[in-house]
This record gives C-alpha cells, structure tokens and sequence, in this order.
C-alpha cells in the first residue's frame, strides 16, 4: 500500500508538458527563473553595494556606469533593483507556501470529517473573506511590526481562506473513494489517510492556485512597503524605492519608473504562468 | 423575495460576529502593552494609567470582548485616539470621496469590461481578442499605486490633460483620473470573466439551437448567451470588491485625497488603533453586505436561484 493511488497521478508530468507547449507559460516561467537566478546571485551580479552612498551622484540620471540612475543617497538604482528582487521573492513564496499549508490542512480536515467540523471551518474561512487583503495585512503589520517575519505572516493571513476552499472541494468527492475505504478497513488512522491519499490527489489543484496567489503576494508585499509597512529601510525593496522616489518624481522619474517597471515584470511572467497552469489542469480548458 | 432577502441577512450574522472577534484579537496581538504601544516608551506612569483606563484595558480580556461587540452593537465603534472624535463622524464625512471613487470605477469596469469580454469571446483567437486578453493581462498585471503614479506622470504632468490638485469631487476633472486609475483595473478583471464566463455558454446546445432557428448573432449574444453568462460576472464583481477597496486606499493616497484610505493611513502614522479597528469593522461590513446584494442580484438573474 505504498504507492500514491492513482487518480491523477500523470497530471503533473502532463501540464509541465502543456506548459512548454504554451508560448505565454513558458515565456512566464522563464521569467521567473531568470528573476529567481538573479535574486539568488544578487551579491555576484550587482554591479554595486546597494546602500552604498555616493552624494555627488545624487539623483543622477541612468549612465554608462549607473544604468537606470542613482537614487537621494546617490545609490545605484539597479543594483537596488536586483536586491530588492530578494525580499520581493523571498517575502511571497514563503508567505503563499505557509498559506498553503495552513490552508490546505483546514481545506483538507474541513472536507474529509465532514459534518460541524467541516462547517466551523468554513464559517472561520468565510469570516476571514470578509476582510479585504491589503487593509488586513495592512493592519496585522501595523499591529505587530514592519519586519520580514511579520510581513510574511500578514500577506499568508489574507490568503489561507481562499487555499482552503479550493483544497476542500476535492477532498470531499475523494473521502468516498474505494482506496480510501481500502485504507479505512484495514486500519489507517484519519491523519494517515489524509497525509497518504487525500493530499497527494489535490495537490496539483492547491499549487496551481498558489501560482497564482504568488502575483497577489508581490503586490500586496509591494503596495504594503509603498505605503511604508514594508521590510524597514535600508534593505532595498520595490515597493519601498518607489516610495521613495515618489518624492522626487519630477525631477528624477528614472526611480518610480525602473523598481516599476522590475514589479510590473514579476507580476506579467507570475500572470501568464498561472493562467498556463490553470487552463492546463482545468478540465473545461484542457482539449482546446 | 423578502424570505429570500430576510434569510441571507441572518446567515450574515453570524459571519459579522466572526469578523468583530477577529478584529477584537487582531488588535491585542500586539506584542506588550498597548498602551505604551500607543503613547510610545517615554510615556509618563499617570498618562499610560489613564489610557489603560480609558480603553479598559486592565479589565479582564473577555469583559473587554463583549463591552467591545455591546457598544459596536449600538453603532458605537469607539473614539479616535487624537481627534477624540467618534470614528464613525469622521468616516461619515470622507465616505462620499470613496464612494464615489469605487462607485464610478465600478461602472466604468462593468461600461467596458462586459462588452471586451462580451467581443473577446465571440472572435475568439482573432486578432481582437488577442488585443483584448493582452490589455486585460496588463490591468491585472499593474499594483494600484503603480498605475496611478504613471498615469499621474503620462496624463497630469507630461500630458496636461487633468489637473493633478483639486476638489475631490466627480465635478473636477482630477477625480476623473482617481476613478480612471481603479476603473482600469476594474476592466481588467471584468473583461476576463466576461470572456472565460461567455466562452462557457456559447458552445451549448440551447445558444446552437436558437442559431439554428435563425435568431440574429445579435440577439442570441444578447439574450441566450450574455444572461447566462451573467452570474460568474456578477460573482466576480462581488468578489473582487475587496481588491477594489485596497486600490481605493493605495489611489487616494498617491493622489492624496481624502477618503476612507487615506483616513487609514493617517490613524496607521499615528498608530491610532481605535480608528484602525473601526475601519477594518467598517470594510468588513460593507464587503458582507456586498455578498448579499450578489445574491439578490443573482436572484434577480436567475429565477432558480430565487426559488431554491
């Protein structure tokens, strides 16, 4: 009884195929793998300190040396830009995951017990849906904090309802399934039977919506540090650069536009690829 | 119909209870003690004392949740901490602004977004919808305070067609560029429903028939198809209410115009909590009554649901 069984267990072999045959996913994911890769290499690939100081370049224009301008502190925007990919990356796909886990496991619990279980957990899922996102998280960092830590636990707040309605659905059709009577007559517990079965036939659908999640995450993250909650300065976000280059907009449109332009990015690759994702693993979709 | 609406309203009960309790928690969270949270750690013993009293925060924490839902229950939603005026006086004053913001950027998403979507689908993979679904892309793809900084840079200062200060009304042009602003994002989002919502309909067999009984393309999009379509529309509108109220926060205060967002952000500046409770109290209702009025419209759509 080792083995997954099999529902859909081809799935996802199938849709990374659907993907790369999908121009607009793939191009998405190379995106992100390219944004990823320079995150990841920011301390190589920067070609400055991005809090070094230098007053004479101080609000200087994109250059030979200085690509896309420098910003008050005469700091590198680029560098700052490749930096702040970090935070953005880092803050959003550990607050989805955490989102989708927590979730997930209510979503799960919610649809396989069933009964006033499955109802107090929808109902705490429905209170939470009734919040909008960006004012809870606002509120939630303001209440504990601008750190990393805090924002992270802010944006996964706002989004664990949503990753719990879509894990219940399957869950309920599959707690009736034969292999999970199979596993019920010869003993498993609840808990086994939900680790064992359960998540591995609706995972696909729960990482498909974090895809998509993951374009919320930025955003939210890159509003919340515009509007001044975010990772505290110096640590160089885009969020926070725009902020920032808000004030000098008109003498210096270089700083709103380029940490714009570098969000704009993660949120059109994040797009195209969970739009690929989903028309792929949605069955309505899948034989166009 | 009054059954229907009486039935819904009191499912919302609870559902407004869970929100008042979550909001109570949220706020007391807080790590150490609000009070000097609030006053900062240079308050004086006798200052800090009166605040605790005055939020009767040295009562036990459960006396505290219910004197907090008994006075929301009036209609009381506490004091600002520096006005020391009723939150709710001061949100009546701005809540016109913003709702007449969200307000007008509704309509212009339903005005354009309904008939992209609507054209997106029928030439489905010409050269319109391509144009469409690429536009839609780029709505869903820009952060509220991106667009409105660069709408602010192309329109109110390269290209003076708004002016960027003045009144906060529909009657002044600048206003029409904060509505733009949300309404934009708006088109992005209805378009796509309204493509994938009538994409779903119009291959059914009831939309092939009344082709084939010689209904004008006209008609059978107007009446079979888009009606039918109309409830993951009208879903999505609901749904995407909460997205329209952060774009509204995040335009106001790039624009810096008064309103329900930049009221917030002012009590965050001064971490003024009573303030920031009664708001989150204040978007969580209207969100709740939005998901009832959904579902009036949705009886109004659909006799089934009406009559379940």
């Amino acid at each position: 009884m080792s083995a997954v069984p099999e529902i859909r267990r081809s799935a996802g072999s199938k849709v990374w195929r659907w993907v790369r045959r999908n121009k607009a996913a793939s191009l998405g994911a190379t995106i992100m793998v390219i944004v990823t890769l320079a995150a990841i290499l920011a301390p190589w690939i920067a070609p400055y300190d991005p809090d070094e100081q230098n007053i004479i370049l101080n609000l200087g224009p994109p250059t030979a040396e200085h690509w896309l301008g420098n910003d008050t502190y005469g700091r590198d925007t680029l560098s700052r830009i490749i930096w702040g990919a970090r935070v953005s990356l880092f803050v959003s796909i550990t607050s989805i995951s955490l989102a989708m886990v927590i979730g997930g496991a209510f979503g799960v619990v919610a649809g396989y017990f069933g009964g006033r279980t499955d109802r107090i957990i929808m109902a705490s899922m429905d209170v939470l849906l009734s919040f909008p996102s960006l004012v809870m998280g606002l509120l939630v960092v303001a209440v504990l904090g601008p750190t990393m830590m805090n924002l992270i636990v802010a944006i996964a707040f706002t989004a664990i309802a949503p990753f719990a309605r879509i894990a219940r659905a399957p869950t309920l059709s599959i707690r009736n399934r034969e292999f999970v009577e199979a596993g019920r007559t010869i003993g498993f517990s609840d808990l086994k039977i939900m680790v064992r079965y359960i998540i591995p036939n609706i995972a696909d659908e729960v990482v498909v919506l974090g895809t998509l999640w993951l374009a919320t995450a930025v955003r939210t993250e890159a509003s919340l540090s515009f509007i001044g909650l975010g990772v505290r300065p110096p640590t160089p976000t885009w969020g926070g650069m725009i902020r920032d280059g808000f004030e000098n907009m008109l003498d210096a449109p270089w700083l709103v536009i380029f940490p714009s332009l570098a969000i704009l990015t993660v949120m059109i690759a994040l797009n195209l690829l969970g739009d690929g994702l989903r028309d792929a693993t949605d069955p309505r979709l899948r034989h166009e | 119909m009054l059954t229907f609406i009486l039935k819904r309203l009191l499912v919302a009960i609870p559902t407004l209870l869970g929100v008042l309790t979550v909001v109570f928690f949220v706020v007391r969270v807080a790590p150490g003690d609000p009070a000097i949270v609030i006053l900062g750690e240079s308050a004086s013993a006798p200052a800090l004392e009166t605040l605790r009293e005055q939020l009767g925060l040295n009562r036990p924490l459960i006396e505290q949740y219910f004197s907090f839902l008994g006075s929301v229950l009036q209609g009381d939603l506490g004091r600002s901490m520096i006005s020391n005026q009723p939150v709710l006086t001061e949100v009546w004053r701005v809540l016109p602004y913003t709702f007449e913001l969200t307000g007008a950027a509704l309509l212009i998403g339903v005005i354009f977004g309904v008939p992209l979507g609507v054209i997106s689908a029928r030439y489905r993979n010409g050269w319109a919808d391509y144009v469409v679904r690429f536009f839609s892309l780029l709505g869903l793809s820009f952060p509220a305070f991106i667009s409105a900084i660069l709408l602010l840079l192309a329109f109110a200062i390269t290209i003076p067609l708004f002016p960027v200060i003045g009144e906060a009304s529909y009657a002044d042009p600048a206003q029409r560029l904060r509505a733009l602003n949300l309404g934009l994002i708006m088109v992005a989002y209805i378009t796509r429903v309204s493509r994938s919502s009538m994409l779903a309909v119009i291959n059914q067999d009831y939309i092939r028939t009344a082709q084939a009984k010689g209904v004008p393309p006209g008609v059978v999009v107007g009446r079979h198809a888009l009606r039918n379509a109309l409830i993951p529309i009208v879903t999505v509108i609901g749904l995407y209410l909460g997205v329209l109220i952060g774009n509204s926060v995040l335009t106001e205060i790039v624009f810096n115009r008064p309103g329900l967002g930049k009221l917030i952000v002012i009590a965050l500046n001064q971490r003024d909590y009573p303030t920031l409770q009664a708001m989150l109290v204040i978007y969580a209702v209207f969100i709740v009554l939005a998901n009832i009025l959904t579902d009036l419209i949705y009886g109004v759509i659909d006799p089934r649901v009406r009559n379940k």
